[in-house]
């Protein structure tokens, strides 16, 4: 399957996180608040007007904005579980 | 004195379970990062006497902003002879790996996986004996909030107490190196110990985001939800007000005034007329303010403050700010004080700046005082309300605009990624808690501020004892009349001008030294002022008092938070530039239209 961005989701998608290509105080954070490649992310929502998305990681819901999901690189579809 | 320590990731609860434990009042609510500071508190613990210590909530050990500096320079400068490490139960899966990170600091430590009542709803099951086993620390499960589990716990940390601590709290960083060991050490004790469901069965807080956060109702909802809020607020606490100022006449017309009767007559005008009428008439708004805050702490520990975020990020983010500045903003309703401190959570400087530049502008909770005493005195029931919130859309108005002019001068590139808490419903208990420390805080503030700011007002409108009281023979008469240049313009009179002065100190004092200055307590003051100024010109006033130069407590806090006297000079005198012009704008353009 290919693998596109989080930013390029669409609600109610769901992932595999691929890589994170953050800085380092960004990837520490990222890592904390449970993104790690193999990780299964859900997309479950967008704000209007560009804003944020609301993402899933297991049971911890994060909103992050489409700049910073744009640095997480994820892989779509059936084999992604 | 043995120390302990309650450390563990944001939102978790951990200043839940310092107040259940020290009987304190440390603020809580459902938003990651509402303590930013140290907190301490001492019990009886097993015989001994304990020091607790409520640090902020840390993601780990690397952390970049100032509250996670903070817990980091407090493990270095102090180990702790039990740290008190809080999870939340349901997100075990990721908490995990701070545990394993402290655990590698050889702290004497207990685990407490608090929200147990929310994971078994999720369906996870923690086999917490088995966890205990293989990380080789005792593990106990409970609900802060509830106190389900919670004497166990105490009897496990009495217990662990008595062990010395080994742990060095040195060579934080080279030990942090060994990533790679939490995360193999991590999936072992998960799959282990914790079943979680492979699809969380839908609850009650997806159903209310679909609403709540729908691409074009949520924001419509999120300014009804405020129009409802303040609607309210004005509603109950207008009659209670009312209520509470004619017994404190009462009892001055009752009790004081035959009391005092001996006295020469200028000290029983400095003791009635000046401490009396001036403390009692700011007093009658402590059930209003009592009433706000009840509000405030089901809307903070709702966890709507997050959504909030969600859903202004996006306007936030074209003035250089991100959707915690907005939440620092709502904060500001009820304090500036504690929302400049909770600036602590950003890490790039530049948008701090800016954010403490812009939550000033935010209508406090003692602005609220002076809007509803003139709002009620000056409008009809009906439209009274209405005024009121236009107020707030100006405080939004004045932080937006704030934002724009000054983005270039702060810019920066902090990203924005926040935790979406539950939503959750506060107990009575938490409710109760935070009205009482409400009226305590009032209660300090008018006794440093609000007496003394009374007897000064008395003091300059009596004074020189030649010339008849608060005219403009008396000091504050001559100093009204020497700024009568700066205010005419705006519609302020000689007398308002006395009470803003002394507003600069504390925005509670603002109708204490009216009632002084006009020597009228409670109601009778509305009445004579709502017969003496017309619409306009309160509104222009209150204009000025929204926007002018926030207490100095606010600037104080600017200053310690900043560590800039630039910064804070530079906001001091933004807000007043920005509140005159806005006031001259109004004043002038109502006159020209006629009004």
């Amino acid at each position: 399957m290919p693998s596109t961005t989080l930013a390029a989701l669409h609600p109610g998608d769901a992932a595999t996180i691929v890589t994170i290509h953050a800085e380092e105080a960004l990837h520490q954070r990222l890592l904390a608040l449970g993104f790690r490649s193999g990780k299964h992310i859900e997309l479950i929502r967008k704000a209007s007007f560009s804003g944020p998305l609301q993402v899933r990681i297991g049971t911890t819901d994060i909103l992050l904005r489409r700049s910073e999901a744009a640095k997480i690189t994820v892989c779509q579809g059936a084999n992604g579980k | 004195m043995k120390r302990i320590a309650l450390l563990g990731m944001p939102n978790t609860g951990k200043s839940t379970l310092f107040n259940r434990m020290t009987g304190g009042a440390a603020r809580v609510g459902n938003w990651p990062g509402i303590t930013v500071e140290l907190l301490s508190g001492k019990i009886l613990l097993g015989g001994d006497m304990v020091e607790i210590i409520d640090l902020p909530g840390i993601y780990d050990l690397h952390g970049f902003s100032d509250d996670e500096q903070v817990v980091r320079h407090f493990l270095h400068g102090n180990v702790p002879d039990l740290s008190l490490i809080i999870l939340n139960a349901t997100q075990i899966e990721r908490q995990l790996g701070l545990l394993l990170q402290l655990k590698q600091l050889n702290m004497n430590m207990v685990v407490l996986l608090n929200m147990a009542d929310e994971a078994r709803k999720y369906g996870i099951s923690i086999d917490v004996k088995k966890m205990a086993e293989l990380l080789g620390v005792p593990i106990y499960l409970l609900s802060c909030k509830y106190g389900n589990g919670y004497a166990e716990a105490l009897q496990a940390i009495t217990k662990a107490l008595r062990y010395p601590t080994p742990g060095m709290a040195e060579q934080l960083r080279s030990k942090l190196e060994q990533d790679q060991y939490v995360e193999t050490e991590m999936a072992r004790v998960l799959k282990h110990a914790v079943q979680i469901p492979a699809q969380l069965p839908e609850n009650l807080t997806e159903k209310l985001d679909r609403v709540m956060l729908h691409p074009w109702l949520g924001l419509p909802i999120f300014f009804g939800i405020m129009y409802l809020l303040f609607q309210g607020i004005f509603l109950l606490g207008q009659p209670l007000e009312n209520g509470v100022a004619e017994l404190f006449s009462w009892l001055r017309e009752a009790a004081l005034e035959p009391l005092l009767s001996g006295l020469p007559a200028m000290l029983n005008g400095l003791l009635l007329d000046g401490i009396y009428n001036g403390v009692a008439t700011v007093a009658a708004f402590v059930p209003i303010i009592v009433l706000f805050f009840l509000f405030m702490a089901m809307v903070e520990d709702s966890g709507y403050l997050s959504r909030a975020a969600f859903l202004m990020d996006a306007l936030m983010a074209r003035l250089g700010l991100d959707g915690r500045g907005f939440v620092m903003l709502l904060m500001g309703f009820g304090c500036n004080v504690p929302a400049l401190m909770g600036t602590r959570v950003m890490r790039s400087r530049a948008m701090r700046l800016l954010t403490m530049l812009v939550i000033p502008f935010s209508l406090c909770s003692a602005r609220l005082q002076v809007f509803i005493f003139f709002t009620a005195a000056l409008f009809s029931p009906r439209a009274a309300p209405v005024v009121l919130f236009s107020l707030y859309l100006f405080s939004f108005a004045a932080a937006i605009i704030t934002a724009l002019l000054f983005k270039r001068r702060f810019q920066n590139s902090e990203p924005f990624v926040l935790e979406l808490p539950p939503y959750r419903f506060p107990t009575a208990r938490q409710i109760v808690m935070r009205g009482w420390l409400e009226i305590r805080h009032f209660l300090r503030r008018a006794t440093k501020f609000i007496i003394a700011g009374v007897i000064l007002v008395w003091l300059l409108t009596n004074l020189p004892p030649s010339a008849a009281p608060a005219s403009s023979d008396t000091l504050a008469g001559i100093i009204g009349t020497w700024l009568h240049p700066i205010f005419a313009p705006v519609g302020i009179s000689e007398q308002l001008t006395i009470a803003l002065i002394f507003g600069l100190v504390a925005k509670e004092i603002v109708i204490g030294s009216l009632a002084v200055i006009y020597g009228l307590g409670g109601n009778a003051l509305g009445t004579v002022i709502g017969q003496q100024l017309d619409w306009v010109q309160a509104y222009s006033f209150m204009l000025f008092t929204l926007l002018y130069t926030p207490c100095l407590a606010t600037v104080a806090t600017l200053r310690s938070e900043s560590k800039n006297i630039g910064f804070t000079l530079f906001a001091i005198g933004w807000s007043l530039m920005l509140a005159w012009l806005t006031s001259f704008a109004f004043y002038q353009g109502a006159r020209a239209l006629g009004y």
